[in-house]
């Protein structure tokens, strides 16, 4: 998987992987498909399509899960986009009359491209989410994900209804009310204390890095793309006649085509790399936010529950109804606070091992494509000043 | 899926490096104060003709192209110093007036000539200062001259020169009728906007960049301007370079960049608008006027293309340094100490990123952008010369169509017998038969000057292409160079994450 490639601990062999995917006009189909020596499956190996909103709805009902309060669910895939790409290609469609064939030719074939890296991507998070959840012990027994997994038929679950998308809304509304909440009240326990500090900052400059690593990766494209019409253009000079100044137009030409092809993958890594790390990254922080939320507000009900056995007592009211509710919020906020530490923990190992794997990938790709770049030029550069 | 890999580029070129001569001297942006033995660039050809030529005498026609019989010609071309007299003689009889009967030979011999073009004067222009205060300041630049010529009155002497007075030497030498047919450089663009910066204060970024873009083009236009054989000679380009205080140019006003252009432009529709055409039994002119003006087109596009690289480049430079920041910050709040320290550093290489992207914009710019400039400037200037040999030919044909409306008058006036009109007639007719005459051979003359001059330009501009190109590419290829370091002192550091 992309981003995620860390070995976890796994009982029963639990395989998932998107092992095709077809774009159409308006969605995209993922084949999922699963190997596994789980008992409850019918099979030891097969494969469904699935739709993102098939994937939300999972995701939804994991967070709607009272009994996994305490995890941190992997953060749903993002919507697949394709709206930008297919308006470039319009465009491309819309100015052919105004280029020669050589240069639509050529604009289209790098549409393509970009279209095929976008696919490819929302494939790989689509993935990445599955495998997570596949990884962690408890939610890899979840009904709902194997229904997910097996299901041949489709769930149903495209478009909320607004009485749905209401709820949600309020539920977000909610939430952020109580992050003031969970900001200011100072936690008991050092561990989350310093959780909380760590990743309300860490989530907004991880918000940051992402945005700006988008802005610059977009502006090595552009840089690249200028190269490829460099390119165009000095080939259109060379070809004018066949003099000396002509041919050296057609090797540099030739060298930019060669050089901008690199560029343009430069890009492309430091997107995978370090773009799509961040924005990952900016989800599943998101993700341990929404724990620390959930372990505060289960702290919040607890200490009300004894105030309101304290109230029963001394009323020697409903005593015992107000002994169950407290035993009961206790024994959740016992249990999320279990899980969460160990999830936390394992969140930090996930993340420093992300990390590392992305940021030598980076390096090392980065290394290749200069030393390419750099090979180019000295042969180029070679042959041009033997020649004048 | 991630883990996808470029493809490899193709290793086509055999690395065979030659050290070659550089450019000669169009300079990068740095090199404003450097000291005077630093102003010139090394472009010293086998032996110097002008020496030959220059006897101080500077003949203002040029209409015996072959008075130069002194000229040293080479039979090759790569610049030998074998020196062979051109006889007299073969000149004077191989000079025909018309274009159509232009002999091979001759043609051989303007290009011969043409490959011996060197010439012992070198020109720098640096020292950009601000003279005065408020809307009247301008900016005095230094022109230094190094020369052997006898001609100059010293062999290394400057001048303080404004930009006014760079435009009135374009003024003066555009409108002499001894210099039509030439190519004249034409000199940088006139800029209202940044001249008003500048003069409101020379210390921010773009004053900065915009005095270093005007100082560079400013030498540029001299070089060219000196390594013209007629136009050094000529005694205004002489005081131009030697002359304490020059008077003010005053008839600058119209030559803003969009006036020159409209000027050249104005010269081509009074062609267009021509009754008689003509009637090119030589293609040659037809044909290269045709390549001039796609070249233009060409070159236009390009440099549309070039100015969205700088652009980009620069946008690029300024997403990479803020992404830095946001990254040490990001380091910052890491609290597992080898990733935080690795973020740190990555946040480090993209920070000397960004440096690279800065100089790469410049040389983006300063060389690749600011050459096509220039020579979308001399195509126009080209095509100029092309519409001066037109108009030249235009006056010969009115002439005699003048001169033939004078012999019919002159013929009816012997049938009516008005002897004293007669007599005026003749007189007229006469006068007129001198002036086709002259005519005829301007425009011959004005023709081989064009053809002499697109040679040479045409070589030149080889010359100048592919020296700035190669200069853009070798600072390409110092950047990946750089670019190598940079990663390969981070690599260890990502991988002691743990």
């Amino acid at each position: 998987s992309a981003v995620l490639n860390v070995d976890l601990q796994t009982d029963a062999m639990l395989q998932v992987d998107i092992s095709d995917a077809l774009s159409e006009r308006d969605k995209v189909k993922f084949t999922v498909h699963t190997k596994s020596t789980l008992p409850n499956f019918k099979q030891n190996e097969f494969s469904v399509v699935r739709q993102h909103e098939e994937f939300i709805w999972l995701h939804d009902s994991f967070v709607e899960n009272e009994e996994y309060a305490g995890y941190i669910i992997p953060p749903a895939p993002p919507r697949p986009d394709f709206d930008a790409s297919r308006e470039k290609l319009q465009k491309l469609g819309e100015g052919e009359g105004s280029m020669t064939k050589e240069e639509f030719t050529k604009m289209k074939q790098e549409l393509e491209a970009e279209y095929l890296a976008i696919f490819k991507k929302t494939v790989a998070m689509h993935e990445v989410f599955l495998c997570r959840v596949a990884a962690h012990p408890v939610l890899r027994k979840d009904l709902n994900f194997h229904v997910f997994l097996e299901y041949n038929q489709d769930l149903s679950v495209r478009g909320k209804n607004k009485k749905e998308k209401l709820e949600d809304f309020f539920k977000n509304v909610v939430k952020s009310a109580d992050g003031v909440l969970v900001a200011g009240v100072k936690d008991v326990d050092d561990f989350f204390e310093h959780e909380k500090t760590f990743l309300l900052e860490y989530h907004n400059r991880v918000k940051d890095a992402s945005a700006k690593s988008d802005r610059m990766i977009r502006s090595h494209k552009n840089a690249a793309d200028d190269i490829n019409r460099i390119a165009s253009s000095l080939y259109t000079l060379g070809t004018q006649d066949s003099t000396d100044l002509c041919k050296f137009f057609l090797k540099v030409s030739e060298l930019f085509e060669k050089t901008r092809k690199i560029e343009a993958r430069i890009a492309a890594d430091e997107d995978l790399k370090l773009a799509d790390l961040l924005k990952y990254y900016l989800r599943e922080s998101q993700a341990a936010k929404d724990l620390l939320y959930r372990r505060s507000r289960a702290l919040v009900d607890y200490e009300n529950a004894n105030k309101a056995l304290d109230k029963a007592r001394a009323k020697n009211r409903d005593v015992l109804q107000a002994e169950t509710s407290q035993q009961l919020c206790c024994h959740k906020f016992e249990k999320i606070s279990e899980s969460a530490k160990q999830e936390l923990i394992d969140f930090k190992t996930r993340r420093v091992a992300a990390f590392r794997k992305n940021l030598v990938e980076l390096a090392e790709l980065e290394l290749k494509h200069a030393k390419g770049n750099l090979q180019l030029l000295q042969g180029c550069l070679g042959i041009l000043k033997g020649n004048t | 899926m991630a883990d996808a890999d470029s493809d490899d580029g193709e290793d086509i070129f055999v690395s065979n490096s030659n050290p070659v001569s550089v450019s000669r001297g169009v300079s990068q942006p740095d090199r404003v104060t450097e000291e005077p033995s630093d102003l010139f660039s090394e472009e010293e050809e086998a032996a110097s003709s002008t020496a030959a030529k220059a006897n101080g005498v500077h003949s203002d026609d040029d209409n015996d192209l072959f008075a130069d019989a002194n000229v040293e010609l080479s039979t090759d071309k790569s610049g030998s110093s074998a020196r062979k007299e051109p006889s007299g003689p073969r000149h004077a009889s191989s000079f025909t007036p018309s274009p159509a009967a232009m002999q091979p030979t001759s043609l051989e011999q303007l290009e011969e000539e043409e490959a011996k073009d060197s010439f012992d004067v070198d020109v720098a222009v640096t020292n950009p200062e601000k003279v005065g205060d408020g809307m009247n300041a301008y900016v005095a630049y230094k022109v230094s001259t190094r020369t052997s010529l006898p001609m100059f009155r010293s062999k290394v002497f400057s001048v303080r020169r404004r930009f006014s007075d760079f435009l009135g030497l374009y003024e003066k030498l555009s409108v002499k009728q001894s210099l039509h047919g030439c190519i004249i450089p034409p000199p940088p663009e006139k800029s209202v906007v940044g001249m008003t910066k500048v003069k409101v204060g020379m210390d921010d970024p773009s004053s900065v960049e915009f005095v270093e873009r005007r100082r560079a083009a400013l030498e540029r236009y001299l070089q060219r301007v000196v390594s013209h054989p007629s136009l050094l000679q000529d005694p205004d380009v002489r005081e131009f370079l030697e002359r304490e205080d020059l008077p003010r140019a005053v008839n600058t006003q119209a030559l803003s960049g969009a006036g020159f252009l409209k000027m050249i432009n104005k010269a081509s529709d009074a062609v267009n608008k021509m009754t008689i055409k003509m009637n090119e039994s030589d293609t040659w002119f037809e044909d290269k006027f045709q390549e001039v003006e796609n070249e233009e087109q060409q070159l236009r596009k390009l440099h549309v293309v070039v100015d969205s690289l700088v652009n980009h480049r620069k946008e690029l430079c300024g997403n990479t340094a803020v992404f830095a920041k946001s990254l040490a910050m990001l380091g910052n709040s890491e609290d597992n100490t080898a990733l935080s320290r690795a973020l740190s550093q990555l946040a480090e290489v993209e920070d000397k990123m960004e440096q690279l992207h800065q100089e790469q914009a410049a040389s983006d710019f300063f060389i690749f952008a600011e050459l096509l400039g220039d020579y979308i400037r001399l195509l126009g200037a080209v095509r100029g010369c092309f519409d001066q040999r037109m108009r030249a030919w235009q006056r010969w044909q009115e002439a005699q169509s003048t001169l033939q409306k004078k012999r019919e008058a002159e013929a009816k006036l012997l049938w009516a017998n008005k002897p004293d009109k007669l007599q005026q007639a003749k007189e007229e007719i006469t006068e007129w038969e001198a002036r086709v005459t002259q005519y005829e051979r301007d425009f011959d003359r004005i023709g081989m000057t064009v053809r002499k001059e697109v040679l040479r330009f045409e070589k030149e501009k080889a010359k100048d292409f592919k020296s700035q190109i190669i200069k853009y590419l070798e600072a390409m290829l110092q950047s990946q160079q750089r670019l190598i370091k940079f990663w390969e002192a981070f690599l260890p550091e990502a991988k002691a994450i743990a």
